[in-house]
C-alpha cells in the first residue's frame, strides 16, 4: 500500500495527467461533476456524490457513431474512431462502479458495443471509499461495500491522507508510474485504513435506507408487479422530466438519431429517458401511451426485468441520486416501500 | 397544518370537492411530494404542510381540471399568481378548483441546507416561529437560521397576498430581503464577452432533463416543440452549443410576459443553474419598456407582449432601447 498527504493532491493529479488522460470530480460553481482535469481545476474529492454519475466516461450522453458525407453524386461513410487513449477515472465510488458492472452486462454481452468496450479497455478506475456516507445512500441493499470498492486502485480518505492500494494489473502499472509522488505505507497506515473501513461500515449500518427490503422483487413476479394498482397512485406527482434517468449510474437506454449537417448526416446516439413521450417510438406510434406506463417501465426495468435477465443482478445500485434530485421527491425507495406496504395490507 | 386537514375533510365530506391536492409526507424530513387525497383517513395519516412544501401545485391543476368534479387545491401566495396566469391562458378551469390560499413563511431548500456543511440528515425540526431549523445528522446536530436555508425566490418574495382564493388559512410572512433585479443588473453591467462566458459556464452543466420546462406553469403546451420527433434538433443530445445558445433562451422567450417568476425552474434544476435570471431579465425589460407588469395578478389584463399600441417601444439592435 502507498499513501500521499491530501495537501499534495494537486501534485498527484498532475503526475497522473502527465501519464494519461484524467477525469475526476470538479466543482463548477457549487456543482460537482466528473470532468477532464486541467491545471488549476477545482478538484473536489470531498463531495460524496457528483450530480451526474460518472457513467459518461464510458457511455457519454451523446456520441457520434458515423458520418455520411455527400460529395457531388457520391456518398461516403466514415465510422467514428474508437477510443484509443488510456485514461484514468479518479475518485469513483463503489456504487458507481457497481453501475459500470450493470452497464457491462448490457454493452459487453453479444453483440458487443465496440464504442463502450474500447472505453472500458482503456480506462483505469481509481476508486475512493466513501468517507462519510449520507442518508440517501443505500448501496448495502444491493451488496455493495462502500468501504472497499471493487476497482483497479482503491483509495481511502482519512487523517488528511489518501491511502492508495493497487488491486489489478492496470492499477499496479499506474501505481508504478506514480512512484515519484506516492510514498510507501507502513503497518500503522494499514491499521488506519482498517479503522476507516470500520467507521464507514458502522455509519452504513445507521443509514435510514440500509435495511430496505427487496423481498418480493426478484424472481418470477413480472405479471404480479406489472398489473399492480399501486403504480396508478405512485406515478401521479411525476413531472415526466428525465432527471432521475440522467443522473442515474445504470440507466442505459439510448436513442439513435440523424443530424443533418447540410452536406451529409451525422448519426449519433444520445441517452434517452423512459420518462419521455417519444421513448421507444416506432412506426406504428408509441407502445407506452401514458405517464403511468412510462413511470412503471423505469422501475420494472430496474427491479424485475433486469434481474430476470442477468442472474438476479438489480439495475439499481443505491447511489441515492434520484432521492436527492427528483423535483417531485419521487424515487425508487418510495416505490419499493409502497409495494412493501401494499403487500402488508394484503396479508 | 391541522386546520388545513380539518377543512379539507369538511369539504370532502360535504361533497364540495371530490379530492384534495396537497403534499404527502415523505420518508425523510425534506421530501414531501405533491399528491391527491380522497379520504379523511389518508389526510389524517399522510397530509403534510411545512417549509419543504415548495412545489407549486398550480401546474398540477392543468390535469386536475380534467378530472370529474372539483379539486381542493392549496396554493401559497406565489403559486396563486401561476394559477391566475393559467386561467388567462385557458389552461385551467376556475370552476373545477376550490382554492384555499395557505400561509407561507418562506420555503426551504435542501441544497442550501447541504451547502452549509450538513451531511447524513436523519431529522429536521423547524421551530414554531420559523426562525431556526435543527438538523440532526449521523455526524452531529446543527442549528441553522431559517433564512439561510430558504429558496432564492423567497428572498425576493412577491408578498403575502394571494391573488386568487376561495378562502385562506394560516399566516404568511414577507421574506423579501434582497432586490429582485440585483442579479440581473450585475449581468447587465458585464461586457458581451463576459455575459457569454457567464451563461456558457452556467448552461454547460445542463443535462437536458427538461425538469425546468416540465415544472414550469408557463410551459403548458400539450406537446413541446422540443419533443417533436420531426424537429431536427439535438433535443436530447446534450450537444454543447445547443443548450448554451438555444434551448433555454428559446424557452425564456416563449414564457416572456407570462412568467410570474415563481422560481420553480431554479428550484428543480439538478445542476443548480440559475435559470430564473433569464426570465427576470425579461420581466425587468418589460417593466422598463411598457410600465410595471406582473403576470398572474389579473387574469383579464392584457399582456404587454401580446397587445399592441402605437406608443410601443421598438427595442432592437439598431434602435437601442427605444
Amino acid at each position: 500500500m502507498f499513501k500521499i498527504a491530501k495537501s499534495k493532491l494537486p501534485e498527484l493529479l498532475k503526475a497522473i495527467a502527465a501519464q494519461q488522460e484524467l477525469f475526476l470530480p470538479v466543482n463548477n460553481n457549487g456543482q460537482v461533476n466528473f470532468a477532464a482535469w486541467f491545471e488549476g481545476c477545482n478538484a473536489d474529492i470531498e463531495t460524496l456524490k457528483t450530480v451526474k454519475s460518472p457513467k459518461d466516461m464510458f457511455f457519454p450522453q451523446s456520441e457520434t457513431l458515423y458520418t455520411v458525407k455527400k460529395e457531388q453524386h457520391k456518398l461516403s461513410v466514415e465510422p467514428q474512431a474508437l477510443a484509443d487513449q488510456n485514461f484514468v477515472a479518479f475518485g469513483m465510488k463503489a456504487c458507481d462502479i457497481q453501475g459500470i458492472k450493470v452497464l457491462d452486462k448490457v454493452f459487453l454481452a453479444e453483440p458487443v458495443d465496440t464504442f463502450y468496450r474500447a472505453r472500458r479497455e482503456h480506462g483505469t478506475i481509481v476508486a475512493l471509499a466513501c468517507h462519510e456516507p449520507e442518508e440517501s445512500c443505500f448501496c448495502k441493499v444491493f451488496g455493495v461495500d462502500c468501504a472497499e470498492p471493487d476497482a483497479d486502485v482503491v483509495m481511502w480518505n482519512a487523517n488528511d491522507t489518501l491511502y492508495w492500494k493497487a488491486v489489478t494489473d492496470k492499477g499496479t502499472a499506474l501505481t508504478e508510474a506514480l512512484s515519484g509522488v506516492l510514498e510507501n505505507a507502513d503497518a500503522a497506515d494499514e491499521k488506519a485504513v482498517e479503522t476507516e473501513q470500520e467507521n464507514i461500515r458502522a455509519i452504513v449500518e445507521k443509514l435510514p435506507y440500509t435495511n430496505l427490503s427487496l423481498e418480493g422483487w426478484n424472481g418470477n413476479v413480472t405479471e404480479e408487479k406489472f398489473n399492480s394498482p399501486v403504480w396508478e397512485k405512485l406515478y401521479k406527482p411525476c413531472l415526466a422530466c428525465g432527471t432521475c434517468t440522467f443522473v442515474c449510474p445504470t440507466c442505459q437506454c439510448y436513442d439513435i438519431k440523424d443530424y443533418d449537417t447540410g452536406h451529409g448526416i451525422q448519426r449519433y446516439r444520445c441517452w434517452d429517458s423512459c420518462m419521455y413521450s417519444d421513448f421507444t417510438m416506432m412506426a406504428h406510434g408509441n407502445n407506452r401511451t401514458s405517464q403511468m406506463q412510462r413511470f412503471r417501465q423505469r422501475f420494472m426495468h430496474k427491479l424485475v426485468y433486469f434481474p430476470a435477465n442477468n442472474d438476479g443482478m438489480y439495475s439499481c445500485v443505491g447511489c441515492g441520486r434520484c432521492v436527492e434530485k427528483c423535483p417531485s421527491s419521487l424515487n425508487i425507495v418510495k416505490v419499493i416501500k409502497a409495494f412493501e406496504k401494499e403487500a402488508a395490507n394484503h396479508e | 397544518m391541522q386546520e388545513m386537514i380539518n377543512r379539507a375533510k369538511e369539504l370532502l365530506s360535504d361533497g364540495t370537492v371530490n379530492r384534495v391536492l396537497g403534499w404527502r409526507r415523505g420518508d425523510m424530513s425534506y421530501n414531501p411530494e405533491p399528491s391527491y387525497f380522497e379520504t379523511a383517513e389518508d389526510l389524517d395519516a399522510n397530509f403534510v404542510y411545512n417549509g419543504f412544501c415548495g412545489a407549486n401545485l398550480s401546474k398540477y391543476m392543468i390535469e386536475g381540471s380534467k378530472l370529474e368534479g372539483k379539486t381542493l387545491v392549496f396554493l401559497k401566495p406565489c403559486d396563486s399568481y401561476s394559477f391566475n396566469q393559467l386561467i388567462a391562458e385557458h389552461r385551467v378551469d376556475r370552476d373545477k378548483a376550490y382554492i384555499i390560499g395557505v400561509g407561507c413563511m418562506g420555503k426551504l431548500s435542501f441544497e442550501k441546507i447541504k451547502e452549509q456543511g450538513v451531511k447524513g440528515i436523519t431529522n429536521i425540526t423547524i421551530d414554531d416561529a420559523n426562525e431556526n431549523i435543527t438538523v440532526e445528522t449521523l455526524y452531529g446536530e446543527k442549528t441553522l437560521a431559517y433564512k439561510d436555508c430558504m429558496l432564492e425566490r423567497c428572498h425576493v418574495c412577491k408578498g403575502k397576498e394571494h391573488q386568487i382564493f376561495d378562502e385562506t388559512i394560516g399566516e404568511s410572512r414577507d421574506t423579501k430581503d434582497a432586490d429582485r433585479f440585483a442579479e440581473v443588473e450585475k449581468i447587465e453591467a458585464m461586457s458581451p464577452e463576459e455575459k457569454f462566458a457567464f451563461f456558457q459556464n452556467e448552461l454547460s452543466r445542463c443535462i437536458r432533463c427538461n425538469a425546468c420546462r416540465n415544472v414550469c406553469p408557463a410551459c403548458s403546451c400539450r406537446k413541446c416543440v422540443f419533443d417533436s420527433t420531426k424537429f431536427d434538433s439535438a433535443q436530447k443530445a446534450n450537444v454543447d452549443s445547443f443548450e448554451e445558445r438555444m434551448f433555454h433562451i428559446i424557452r425564456a422567450f416563449h414564457v416572456a410576459g407570462r412568467c410570474t417568476d415563481c422560481g420553480e425552474c431554479s428550484r428543480v434544476c439538478p445542476q443548480g443553474i440559475p435559470l430564473h435570471l433569464f426570465n427576470r431579465k425579461f420581466i425587468k425589460d418589460i417593466d422598463e419598456f411598457y410600465g410595471e407588469f406582473q403576470a398572474g395578478v389579473d387574469p383579464e389584463a392584457k399582456s404587454p407582449l401580446t397587445s399592441f399600441t402605437f406608443n410601443d417601444v421598438e427595442p432592437g439592435v439598431t434602435g437601442g432601447r427605444r
